[in-house]
């Protein structure tokens, strides 16, 4: 079952259509509800190994759906510290909530100044609408 | 919806891997009237289509069809089509919509005098309904495979083949194109579940039909792609000579059918390492696998063997297995173990 179409308030976007929830030192990435409309029923998704480096605005991973794929942009900087196993064994867990069951990687922030750069629900959404 | 050969068709209705499970297990309907429709009569077509396509007409009595061919003098593959003959010299092809346009031209330079090419494409509508269940929710008797009749069904008069493109049972309804919003809904109402362009890739695949284009194309010919059986090389067509050359020789590549025996899902032109590459490839709903066809060295495409695809730089193994991969009567299982 897919989700209704929301950008919770409470967390930081990405232009790339990822989304960021910060806590403490770490973060939580996923892909947005625009994302997973855009790319339909996801079926794969390829995570980074524990402990790898990623860059804000490079690529952490991947998802597939049945007809395309898309490289997952990393919305800040850091080491992962852990990956979705559910979401590794059943990748429409993000269609169905992208937001909470649907995350994707967790990470231990290396600069948490760049959080400045990121939009906010509001302004996310109204790219997303733009789109 | 996207655009398709001039018609604005739907990957999906609801949901890929829901319309291709419905299909799989029960039945579900697709809109296929972008395919298009030629009829070719008069005393000289059977004599003149004999020479164009692979297969032998000889082999179809009035009121069955022919999965064929329509070879280049190099024995490259024009399209494929499924030929009905009608009557002694009656036939209708239906032919891929992509093609449409080149084949008519291909036939009406080759056709003789007393031999008509009348494209009906425009006037045609069809509907496939495909899956165990689909004759059974139509309320049609089983009929052998490849036959068809001119039926009424739900009131709408239409041809009523038992072909498609899914590896099911099931039959392909040709129609007067203003009678296809009657006919489409009562399928519905039968309890079809409405599928699209993305659902009817997955299910060719699994099922390993070749898509013109992909897997076949006018530089590959049948006898490499596996598709000898539909060759009568006993009699003379277009590209015969070389088609005999070919499989006295053996060919140098074969389309072989895979399953990946990692997580990953090859896709169209993804290398196969060191020689060969993906023609189609797709996440298979039924094996949650990634599945695919590829052109392969002939040593290589024996069921068992291994291959390495470079799935956008990881090379990932994959494993040659007998066609069709998936039909709701037949599941490749790996005896090898999960993942």
């Amino acid at each position: 079952m897919a989700a209704a179409e929301n950008y919770p308030a409470d967390l930081k976007y990405h232009r790339e259509h990822d989304w960021v929830r910060i806590e403490g030192g770490e973060a939580v990435f996923g892909i947005t509800w625009k994302a997973q409309d855009m790319l339909g029923e996801l079926v794969f998704f390829q995570p980074p190994q524990i402990g790898a480096a990623v860059d804000k605005d490079g690529s952490y991973g991947e998802v597939e759906s049945v007809k395309a794929v898309s490289d997952l942009i990393a919305p800040l900087s850091g080491k992962v510290v852990a990956v979705n196993e559910k979401v590794q064994a059943e990748p429409e867990t993000v269609n169905a909530d992208p937001y909470g069951a649907g995350w994707l990687v967790r990470v231990q922030l290396s600069d948490p100044g760049e959080t400045e750069a990121l939009l906010d629900a509001d302004a996310y959404k109204q790219l997303a609408a733009e789109e | 919806m996207v655009p398709f050969a001039g018609y604005e068709m739907p990957v999906l209705y609801e949901s890929v891997i829901a319309e291709h499970k419905a299909v799989r297990t029960d039945s579900g309907a697709f809109d296929v009237s972008h395919m298009g429709v030629l009829e070719i009569d008069g005393p000289e077509a059977h004599q003149a289509l004999q020479r164009l396509l692979s297969n032998d007409l000889d082999r179809a009595r009035p009121g069955t069809a022919l999965y064929t061919l329509l070879t280049n003098e190099s024995g490259g593959i024009v399209d494929d089509l499924i030929v009905y003959r009608r009557g002694e010299t009656s036939y209708l092809l239906v032919v891929n919509a992509s093609n449409r346009e080149t084949d008519v031209a291909w036939l009406s330079e080759r056709l003789l005098a007393g031999v008509q090419l009348r494209d009906l494409s425009d006037e045609r509508a069809i509907v496939a309904v495909q899956g165990p269940r689909a004759l059974e929710r139509l309320g049609l008797a089983p009929a052998g495979s490849f036959t068809f009749a001119e039926i009424e069904l739900f009131g709408v008069p239409c041809i009523c083949a038992r072909t498609g493109y899914t590896g099911e049972l099931g039959c392909e309804l040709i129609c007067a194109a203003e009678r296809a919003t009657e006919l489409w809904d009562a399928v519905l109402a039968a309890g079809a579940v409405p599928c699209g362009l993305g659902a009817r890739d997955t299910l060719r695949l699994e099922a390993c039909l070749p898509l013109h284009g992909q897997d076949i194309t006018s530089e590959t010919d049948p006898i490499s792609a596996g598709l000898g059986w539909a060759c009568v090389l006993e009699k003379e067509f277009t590209g015969a000579p070389l088609l005999r050359e070919i499989k006295a020789e053996g060919p140098a590549m074969r389309l072989a059918a895979f399953v990946m025996d990692e997580p990953g899902i090859p896709r169209q032109g993804m290398p196969i390492v060191p020689d060969g590459h993906v023609t189609s490839g797709t996440h298979s709903p039924m094996l949650d696998k990634g599945i695919g066809m590829g052109y392969v060295p002939a040593r290589k495409s024996k069921p068992w063997s291994m291959l390495t695809i470079d799935v956008r730089g990881r090379p990932l193994w994959a494993k040659v297995v007998t066609k069709p991969i998936v039909t709701s009567s037949r599941k490749y299982t790996d005896r090898q173990g999960e993942w």
